[in-house]
C-alpha cells in the first residue's frame, strides 16, 4: 500500500508544499494535516489570514515560519474581518491599476473557538457583506492552543478542562454547535465540510471553495490527539469514524443545495468512535444511547436536505 | 487656486481623505462621528472616491479590516469615537506593532457609563499607550491639514506607523466652518504614493505576524518606540514641506501671547478656540497670561514643550479626562513628568473639566487662571482640582 502510494500519489497529490514540514505541532495533530492539505490545495497565489491558535503558534515562532506564501497574523476573532479587509484592499488596488490583476486569493484560517465563539460576528460580517474569500475552520473541538478548554463546538459529553466531567456532571452538556448551518444561512454560494482523512476530497473541495466568487465556508473536522486523548497514531482512524459514524458528515452545499459527499448506507455505531477517545471515557451507554439517537436524526435530516435539494444546485 | 468654503468640519474630513484618494475606507457608525463616514460611502458611491468603502459589523473588525487592506498596501483610512475606539482597542495595538500606516479619525466624546455622547478626551487617553502618533486639532483646517499630513507621516519609510487626528466632537466635527480645501492635484503633488516594502503578494511572500519568544519581544518594542520618538523630526519636515506648499504652519507646542506672561494655560482641542479669546481679554486687562497649545501627543514633544513654559512662574493645565484613582489629568501628570528635571520649572496646576461635554467658557478659563494662581501660592494637597463641579 505505502509503496503504491509512492508510487502514485504524486501524480494524484502536488508535490508542492506551501505549508512546509518542520513546523512544531504535537504528533499525531489532525490540524497540521489539514493546513497541509488546504495549503496544497491553495497554492502558491494566495494570502493566508491565520487566526490565534494552535496553527499560528506551531508555524511561526520567530525567526521561523512554515510558510511559503505570505501569510498574516493579527489577533484571535478578527480572522474574517482582516481578511475581508485584505480582499478588499487587492480588488481596490487592482482597479486603480495600482496592483497587476492576477487572481491573488484570500484564504482565512482559525480554530473552532476562533469561528464559532469570539470570532462569529465577524466571520458573519464577512460572510453577509460577500467578500470573495475562502475561510477554513480548522475544527478540534475545544480550545486547545490554550490547554483543552471548552467551546461551543465542543461535543456533548466531553470532558475538557472547563467542561469536566465529575461526579455532577458529564462533561460539556451542551450539543456542538452547528457552524455550517449558521453559514448555510448567510446563503452564500459555497459551504462544505470535510476531514483529512478523507484527503482528496478535502483538497477537493478547497480547490472548488477557490473557485467560487464570493465566500466559501469549508468546516474541517481534525483530530486533535492530545485533547481527545487518542493514540497519535489513530487520527486518520478516528477522522474516519467520526465520518462513518455519522458524527461528523461530509457534505456540501452549493447556491443553497445539500449534497452528501459519501453514501453511507449503514452508519456504524458512535460508541466505536467514542470508545478511542479518552475525553468520552466516563460516559455511561445511557449517555452513549443519547448521543446515538441524536447522530441518527441530525444523519436522517442532513439526508432529508439532500434529497430535497436538486442535484444541478 | 484651493479657495476658501464653508463647509461641515466631518465633511471636510472625508473630504481630505478623498483628497488623500484613499484605496480602502472601513468604518462603522458610531455619534459624533457618522458624518465623516456618511460622507466617505456617498463619494464612493457616486464614483468621486475610488475605493472600497467596507461596512463592517463593528469597529473591532473596522480596524481589523484596516489591518488587512494596509497590509496588502492600500492607503486605508477610518474613522471612530469613543466606544468604538475602545472596542478597537486591542487591533489598534496590532496596527502599530506591525507598522501599518492606517489613518483614523477619532472624534472625541466621554466613554460610557452613563453613556454621553458629548466631547471629552477620555477616549482619546484609553488609547495613549498603542503606539500611534497622535494629535489634538484645534479648528476645521487643522482637521483637514492633518489628516493630508498624517498619510504623508504615517507612510514615510522611517515611520511606517499609524496616525490618529483627534478632532473634538460636535463642538468641532459638527460645526460649519471656513476651510480651504487643497486642489487634488496639490496633494498628489504633497503625498507621494503609499508605498510600503513589504506588502502581502505572492510574488515575494512574507511572513507578517509572527509570535515573538521571550528573547526577541524586548527589541521588537524598543525599536518600536525609537521609530514612534524618531517620528518626531519626520512630522516637523512633513509640517515644513506643507508650510512651503500650501502656506499654513503647524508645530508641536504652540505658543500664544506667551511674551513674558507669568502664568500659562495649557489646553488641547477644540477649547484652545476659547482659551485664546479669554487670554486676549486678561491680556487687555493688563494680567501677564500666555496659553500654551498641545497639537502633538504622541511622540511627545518634551523638548518644545520645556521650551515653550520655561520661563512661566505658573503652569495650569487643562484636561478633559480623569485618571481614576490617579494624578487626576493624564496630560497634567505627563507635563509634571517632563518637567521633573528642569532646574527651574513653573509650579504646575492641574484641573479637570469639560467632561462629557461640559462647556467651559471663556469666564470659566478666566477663573481657572485665577483659582490657578492662589493655589500655585498657596500649595494644595491634592493631586489636581475637579473644574466646575457641583458638590
Ligand atoms: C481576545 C483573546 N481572548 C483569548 C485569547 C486566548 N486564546 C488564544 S488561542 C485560544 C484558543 C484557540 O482555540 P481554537 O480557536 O479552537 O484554536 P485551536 O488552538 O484549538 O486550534 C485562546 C482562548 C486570545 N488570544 N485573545
Ligand atoms: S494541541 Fe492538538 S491541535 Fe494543537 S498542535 Fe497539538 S495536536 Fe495539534
Ligand atoms: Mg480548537
Amino acid at each position: 500500500m505505502m509503496e503504491t502510494m509512492a508510487v502514485h500519489g504524486p501524480g494524484i497529490i502536488t508535490e508542492e508544499e506551501p505549508f512546509t514540514p518542520g513546523h512544531r505541532a504535537c504528533s499525531g495533530c489532525g490540524e497540521a494535516l489539514s493546513v497541509r492539505l488546504a495549503a496544497k490545495a491553495i497554492g502558491n497565489n494566495a494570502i493566508i489570514v491565520n487566526a490565534t491558535g494552535c496553527m499560528e503558534v506551531v508555524a511561526s515562532p520567530f525567526p521561523h515560519t512554515s510558510w511559503r506564501i505570505p501569510w498574516i497574523h493579527t489577533l484571535f476573532e478578527n480572522t474574517a474581518a482582516v481578511a475581508s479587509g485584505a480582499e478588499a484592499g487587492l480588488r481596490a488596488l487592482v482597479k486603480k491599476g495600482k496592483r497587476p490583476e492576477k487572481n491573488v486569493k484570500v484564504v482565512a484560517l482559525a480554530g473552532d473557538g476562533g469561528t464559532s465563539d469570539i470570532g462569529l460576528q465577524a466571520l458573519s460580517g464577512a460572510l453577509e457583506r460577500g467578500h470573495d474569500l475562502v475561510y477554513i475552520c480548522l475544527d478540534n473541538e475545544a480550545y486547545m492552543n490554550t490547554g483543552i478548554q471548552r467551546s461551543s463546538a465542543t461535543p456533548f459529553g466531553a470532558s475538557t478542562t472547563t467542561s469536566p466531567a465529575g461526579r455532577e456532571s458529564l462533561g460539556q452538556v451542551t450539543w456542538k454547535k452547528n457552524l455550517p448551518a449558521i453559514a448555510v444561512a448567510h446563503d452564500i454560494p459555497y459551504v462544505a465540510t470535510a476531514c483529512p482523512s478523507y484527503h482528496r476530497d478535502l483538497m477537493k473541495k478547497v480547490a472548488k471553495a477557490l473557485e467560487v466568487k464570493g465566500p466559501a465556508y469549508i468546516h474541517v473536522l481534525s483530530v486533535c490527539p492530545v485533547g481527545w486523548r487518542c493514540a497519535t497514531e489513530d487520527t486518520i482512524k478516528v477522522g474516519r469514524l467520526a465520518v462513518r459514524t455519522g458524527v461528523f458528515p461530509l457534505y456540501e452545499v452549493e447556491n443553497g443545495q445539500y449534497k452528501l459527499s459519501l453514501t453511507l448506507t449503514k452508519l456504524e455505531p458512535v460508541d466505536s468512535y467514542l470508545k478511542l477517545q479518552g475525553r468520552f471515557r466516563h460516559l455511561t451507554e445511557d449517555t452513549i444511547k443519547i448521543i446515538q439517537e441524536r447522530v441518527n436524526r441530525e444523519y436522517a435530516k442532513l439526508v432529508e436536505m439532500a434529497s430535497k435539494s436538486s442535484p444541478s444546485g | 487656486m484651493a479657495k476658501r468654503v464653508g463647509l461641515e468640519v466631518s465633511v471636510a474630513v472625508g473630504d481630505a481623505a478623498k483628497l488623500a484618494d484613499v484605496d480602502v475606507v472601513a468604518a462603522y457608525p458610531i455619534t459624533p462621528q457618522t458624518h465623516i463616514v456618511e460622507h466617505l460611502a456617498e463619494l464612493v458611491a457616486n464614483g468621486e472616491l475610488r475605493a472600497a468603502y467596507i461596512p463592517v459589523e463593528s469597529e473591532h473588525s473596522a480596524m481589523s479590516a484596516c489591518l488587512g487592506a494596509s497590509a496588502v498596501g492600500a492607503r486605508t483610512f477610518t474613522a471612530t469615537a469613543s466606544q468604538g475606539l475602545e472596542l478597537m482597542h486591542e487591533v489598534l495595538y496590532v496596527a502599530s506593532a506591525l507598522r501599518l500606516p492606517i489613518v483614523m479619525a477619532v472624534v472625541n466624546r466621554a466613554l460610557s457609563a452613563p453613556i454621553s455622547i458629548w466631547c471629552d478626551h477620555s477616549d482619546a487617553m484609553a488609547v495613549r499607550d498603542s503606539g500611534w502618533i497622535q494629535m489634538f486639532v484645534e479648528n476645521g483646517q487643522e482637521a483637514v491639514d492633518n489628516v493630508i499630513c498624517a498619510f504623508r507621516i504615517g507612510e514615510d519609510r522611517r515611520v511606517l506607523l499609524p496616525v490618529m487626528i483627534h478632532l473634538d466632537g460636535f463642538s468641532l466635527s459638527h460645526v460649519i466652518e471656513p476651510i480651504i480645501l487643497p486642489e487634488q492635484s496639490e496633494v498628489a503633488r504633497f503625498l507621494p504614493p503609499y508605498d510600503p516594502p513589504l506588502p502581502l503578494d505572492p510574488e515575494k511572500p512574507v511572513t507578517v505576524g509572527a509570535f515573538a519568544p521571550p528573547f526577541i519581544y524586548t527589541e521588537v518594542k524598543w525599536a518600536q518606540e525609537m521609530t514612534l520618538e524618531g517620528a518626531k523630526e519626520v512630522i516637523l519636515e512633513c509640517w515644513r514641506e506643507f508650510a512651503n506648499t500650501f502656506g499654513r504652519h503647524y508645530s508641536p507646542v504652540e505658543s500664544y501671547r506667551t511674551e513674558g506672561a507669568k502664568v500659562l494655560l495649557m489646553t488641547m482641542g477644540s477649547l484652545s478656540e476659547t482659551a485664546m479669546v479669554a487670554v486676549d481679554k486678561m491680556r487687555d486687562e493688563g494680567k501677564e497670561v500666555g496659553l500654551i497649545k498641545l497639537r502633538l501627543w504622541r511622540p511627545f514633544p518634551f523638548a518644545e514643550l520645556r521650551q515653550a513654559v520655561r520661563d512661566a512662574e505658573v503652569l495650569i493645565v487643562l484636561d478633559r479626562a480623569l485618571s481614576f484613582g490617579g494624578p487626576g489629568g493624564p496630560v497634567c501628570s505627563e507635563v509634571k513628568a517632563a518637567l521633573y528635571r528642569e532646574a527651574r520649572r513653573p509650579e504646575v496646576v492641574g484641573f479637570v473639566g469639560g467632561l462629557g461635554g461640559r462647556d467651559i467658557s471663556m469666564a470659566d478659563f478666566e477663573e481657572m487662571v485665577n483659582q490657578g494662581i492662589k493655589l500655585a501660592e498657596a500649595g494644595s494637597e491634592r493631586e489636581f482640582e475637579i473644574f466646575g463641579v457641583r458638590e
